[in-house]
């Protein structure tokens, strides 16, 4: 196996750069939206309640059937696959944004509106510095998802670890089919773990110290 | 900003004319709110003047519509009809955020934003107004310094890091900040407890004496209505102006059975509230310097017969109230601080006087002015208070 991995270090590395670029892009596009949907509906009740439902229902499609079905339009290649991870990228984000923002004490947002700040400023100033640290939590929750969700995007010829997997157990019992597989889901895992720390630094430098926990 | 236009009809304060005053006056004519699918409304047709410079307290009980009145004022709420007057000036269909920065907004615990320092917080309006950096951060320590919080001390702190009080004074300086002729105050002394609320009462007045501001301040507790109106307006359902009068007034002459139910049966007492500390007879203390010779202090105090000296600090604040005889055996004079030590303001009431008394379990306070040590007041002085307005119901 250590042969195997010194053997296509380049390949590796290049695929993990793929992986990686692929689960960055997508959470935060999907983290963008997200926020922008929460933004949206965290208001009016009617629409809350939608969006908790599709992030709800949204999760349990299984990621293999919803790249299978954006083959049709979209066919092979990173188009599928940056749709599918983006999705369930902005899910949790979705959900986490709706709960912080509607969390924020309503006297404070008085007390803003009350001082004379916009609707446009209370919100960039004072509700989403809030829900900031809620909003984080559902990020990396997402991130670690998406991790495993984007090798299943090389079913669509997508980038990333995921080619390694599926050539692999697409010949099982072959030569290197096992190290092939083995060597694409450890480095999803390395990854995932890394990503967590760099996202609890993140954490730490972009919440205000008069909210940190 | 700060405008100093006087009251065009000329009512100032409780007829003091000598009184500075930088707010505005407000008026209200036919003041309406209605909301969807209620029968009354809120508020109905509410015609009020509240002249420049004067503490107007709106009481009454919940949910008669005082604070959807207070927040017509800046339009947190916007009236269905009626138009609201700051001066001569017709601000009904003004731009709200436009409105709200230059009338002082506080709320219970402040409304301090968690995330932000004291200063950050308290430049928020000027920061509003674009103001440079540098004028915000002065007026900052200024404000700071008239709420009674060190700068040096407070100003990169987070609201969490301070206890209730101080909160709320960072809540008045921030609502201060752009030096707003109006303020509005919604149960700001609602969530302290009771000898916080009669320190942060007594810093209002102080502040109020110092900058004159048109203050319109809702609360449910009489007491504090009296303690710190120029003016009260007690409501009924539906915001009805049931009474608009001087605090002496209202308890002299409530206008309705309603009031008198509300102003509650112990009027009496509550004659301890309209009295201030300043106005009854104060004894004069001997006062000793923490660091002192203690036995000079003790031959000064037997010499003037007294029993208990004041010890105050550097700045000439009260720190302690020992005995001769606990002096005596020190050989200077100590420099403890006595958190339990009772003190009020000239401007605190004879009833804040008592409380401090009761929860010290002790028979007098310490009264501080604006220059340290007034005096030193008893309980007999309260006792005697309470007989005279006894006597002047009776006869």
């Amino acid at each position: 196996m250590w042969e195997y991995v010194l053997d296509r270090r380049g390949q590796i590395a290049h695929q993990s750069l793929q992986h990686l670029s692929l689960v960055l892009q997508c959470v935060v596009l999907g983290t963008l939206l997200a926020v922008g949907l929460a933004v949206l509906v965290y208001r009016r009740p009617k629409a809350l309640a939608a969006a908790n439902a599709v992030s709800a229902v949204g999760l349990t499609i299984p990621s293999f059937a919803l790249l299978g079905l954006l083959l049709a339009p979209f066919g092979f290649g990173v188009t599928p696959a940056v749709i599918a991870v983006t999705f369930y990228a902005a899910l949790p984000v979705l959900r986490n944004a709706v709960v912080g923002l509607a969390g924020v004490d309503r006297s404070l947002v008085e007390s803003a509106r009350g001082i004379g700040m916009s609707r446009l400023a209370t919100l960039a100033r004072v509700e989403l510095p809030l829900a900031w640290p809620v909003v984080l939590a559902g990020i990396r929750v997402s991130t670690q998802m998406v991790m495993g969700i984007a090798a299943v995007a090389a079913y669509v010829l997508g980038p990333g670890l995921g080619s390694f997997i599926f050539s692999g157990l697409s010949r099982l019992g072959g030569a290197n089919a096992l190290n092939a597989t083995l060597v694409g889901t450890i480095a999803i895992v390395l990854l995932a773990l890394v990503l967590d720390v760099v996202l609890v630094l993140v954490g730490r430098l972009t919440t205000s110290r008069g909210i940190r926990v | 900003m700060s405008e100093t236009t006087a009251d065009p009809t000329g009512a100032t304060a409780a007829g003091d004319s000598s009184r500075r005053v930088s707010g505005v006056s407000i008026r209200l004519e036919g003041v309406t709110k209605r909301y969807p699918g209620q029968a009354a409304p809120a508020v109905d047709a509410v015609d009020l003047h509240i002249p420049a410079g004067e503490m107007v307290m709106f009481v009454g009980p919940s949910g008669c519509g005082k604070t959807t009145l207070l927040k017509m004022l800046n339009r947190l709420v916007e009236p269905t009809s009626g138009k609201i007057f700051l001066g001569d000036e017709d601000v009904t269909g003004q731009d709200a955020d436009a409105l709200r920065r230059r009338i002082g907004y506080v709320i219970q615990a402040g409304g301090l934003f968690p995330h932000m320092t004291v200063a950050t917080n308290v430049g928020l309006v000027p920061g509003m107004l674009k103001w440079d950096k540098r004028r915000i951060a002065a007026r900052v320590d200024d404000l700071l310094e008239l709420v009674g919080l060190d700068p040096e001390v407070y100003r990169d702190r987070y609201p969490r890091e301070l206890s209730g009080g101080q909160q709320q004074r960072v809540g008045v300086a921030r609502a201060l900040a752009a030096d707003p002729p109006v303020l509005l105050m919604d149960e700001p002394f609602g969530a302290v407890d009771p000898i916080t609320r009669q320190r942060l009462q007594d810093e209002l007045l102080r502040i109020q004496e110092e900058l004159g501001k048109t203050i319109v301040f809702v609360t449910h507790d009489f007491d504090e209505a009296v303690k710190l109106g120029d003016r009260i307006v007690v409501f009924d359902v539906g915001a009805r102006v049931v009474q608009y009068d001087t605090p002496e007034a209202i308890l002299a002459s409530p206008a309705e059975e309603y009031v008198t139910d509300f102003v509650g049966a112990g009027a009496t007492l509550k004659q301890l509230t309209l009295t201030r500390v300043g106005e009854v007879e104060l004894r004069t203390p001997q006062v000793a310097r923490a660091g002192e010779d203690a036995a000079d202090v003790v031959r000064r105090a037997s010499a003037a017969g007294e029993q208990y000296v004041v010890v105050v600090d550097r700045r000439g604040r009260p720190i302690s109230w020992p005995s001769v005889a606990e002096l005596s055996r020190a050989s200077t004079v100590p420099a403890t601080v006595d958190q339990r030590l009772p003190v009020v303001d000239l401007r605190s009431t004879l009833n804040d006087a008592l409380d401090t008394m009761l929860a010290a379990s002790q028979g007098g306070v310490v009264v501080t002015g604006r220059d340290g040590v007034a005096g030193v007041m008893v309980v007999e002085t309260v006792m005697a208070a309470i007989q005279r307005t006894r006597d002047e119901v009776q006869g």
